[in-house]
């Protein structure tokens, strides 16, 4: 059972309709002991990811994130919270994958949100993205981005400029686009996570 | 083969259904095969994401306040069911309408009239939701002095010049633009390219092209001659006369980037 962390930071709806649709069962994490009643755990998360930060610190459960060793997914800025950094508000971050998240530089050229179907290419082999070629379609929605670290990005996205699509250090995985809107492809991510074990 | 009407970096053109709701059901005819009941607009949504639908549009012209809670049951069995992202418009002018929206499942909202009215409204719906929920609908049309935003489906005019209005409101925080000619909607003469490719050129912020959609061929003159973002249709996909995995196959085929 999947359990996703509760700290305010955006609608979950769909990613529970998703879940629902997938017959994955989950639940609510509000407080440090909810964490026990899962195998697994999801950090959802849209907005402002500096906000989102706040929020996540206020709930008190944060230590106890950092010292998971069950499998986790961060989905959009819940990917974003467990880097170093983000440009977003210049806020320091949880620290669990050292790289940072950074802002898209708007130009013409370049529209800003990066939103819509792009493409991903797997960088890293790994049981996230089993059975899901490269160049798969994602449904992307983001103004920042985790830049590219050849040791732990899985996937990569580009977008002007080569960025992760979906990061991973031992038990802790993100993915920046949102599977819970991805399609097939999107679905089939959130069942692979729903069979990993530690 | 690299194309020069690829999206950046493999961003896909978007194709977009737009559905038109009242009360909680789709009131455009639609004429499909295999449909139970054409009225439902969670039916015909599964209908197009399985046809390849990038995105959904549902455009609410329900009148009255009490019934908008049909709306928000709508938009659940929509979220519930559909596994592609959804916009929804219409009647929406204060916070807590979008909010409301917004925890039913919607991923974006398509705000018009009330942020002409108000244009503070953009700001702040964009502080509370992010710029990338704030889609910013503009009807305009042509006239001897300019393009002038419209209101109610074209039959107010503004003293609002469309230019002006796109770029104030890209400042106060639009994260997308739904720009509709008037001149072009129900002619199925083609979009207004001229006008789309300048607005297109004019933001840093991603662009839908709305009105006049008759042929698989406009979609191609769209992309190739605007490079907008997406384009968004309602008749031609409701009728059949166009069927989206027909058109998307279409549109790779003329190098145009496409998720099939």
């Amino acid at each position: 059972m999947t359990g996703i962390v509760n700290y305010g930071a955006g609608n979950i709806f769909s990613l529970t309709a998703a879940l629902e649709r997938l017959n994955l069962e989950y639940g609510m994490i509000n407080s440090e002991s909810d964490f026990d009643l899962y195998e697994r755990i999801i950090i959802p998360g849209v907005g402002h990811a500096g906000a989102a930060m706040k929020k996540l610190i206020d709930t008190g459960l944060v230590p106890k994130i950092k010292s998971l060793t069950k499998p986790v997914l961060g989905i959009c800025v819940g990917m974003q919270l467990i880097t170093d950094f983000s440009e977003e508000g210049n806020s320091e971050m949880l620290g669990i994958i050292p790289v940072k998240t950074l802002k898209f530089k708007e130009d013409i050229s370049k529209k800003v949100p990066h939103m819509g179907w792009n493409q991903i290419f797997v960088q890293n082999e790994n049981l996230l993205f089993a059975g899901i070629a490269d160049e798969t379609y994602f449904y992307f929605v983001h103004s920042y981005y985790i830049e590219f670290n050849s040791k732990f990005t899985i996937s990569y996205c580009n977008y002007g400029t080569k960025f992760s699509a979906s990061i991973k250090k031992n038990n802790f995985y993100g993915v920046q686009f949102h599977p819970e809107k991805s399609g097939e492809a999107g679905e089939k991510l959130l069942q692979n996570f729903a069979h990993l074990k530690i | 083969m690299q194309s020069p009407f690829r999206g950046l970096g493999g961003l896909a053109k978007r194709i977009i259904p737009c559905l038109d709701v009242k009360d909680g059901r789709t009131v455009k005819g639609v004429n499909f095969v295999d449909l139970r009941d054409a009225g439902d607009p969670v039916e015909l949504a599964w209908q197009y994401s399985q046809q390849g639908a990038d995105e959904l549009v549902f455009l609410d012209i329900t009148a009255t306040h009490e019934k908008r809670k049909t709306t928000i049951e709508m938009v659940k069995s929509v979220a519930r069911q559909i596994n592609i992202p959804f916009t929804i418009g219409g009647g929406i002018s204060e916070l807590k309408d979008a909010e409301a929206l917004l925890n039913a499942g919607a991923d974006k909202i398509s705000i018009n009239s009330a942020a002409v009215r108000r244009p503070q409204l953009i700001n702040e719906l964009a502080d509370a939701f992010g710029v990338q929920f704030v889609v910013l609908a503009v009807d305009t049309k042509n006239l001897p002095n300019g393009d002038f935003v419209h209101l109610n489906g074209g039959r107010i005019a503004t003293e609002l010049q469309t230019q002006h209005w796109i770029k104030e409101a890209e400042e106060r925080g639009t994260g997308e633009i739904l720009l509709t000619s008037m001149d072009k909607d129900g002619t199925k003469s083609g979009f207004d390219n001229i006008l789309l490719k300048q607005i297109n050129e004019m933001v840093s912020v991603p662009v839908i092209a709305s009105g006049g959609a008759g042929s698989s061929q406009d979609f191609i003159d769209v992309f190739q001659k605007t490079n907008i973002d997406a384009a968004l249709a309602a008749s031609v996909f409701h009728y059949g006369e166009i069927l989206i995995p027909e058109l998307k196959a279409l549109l790779k085929n003329n190098q145009i980037e496409i998720r099939i």
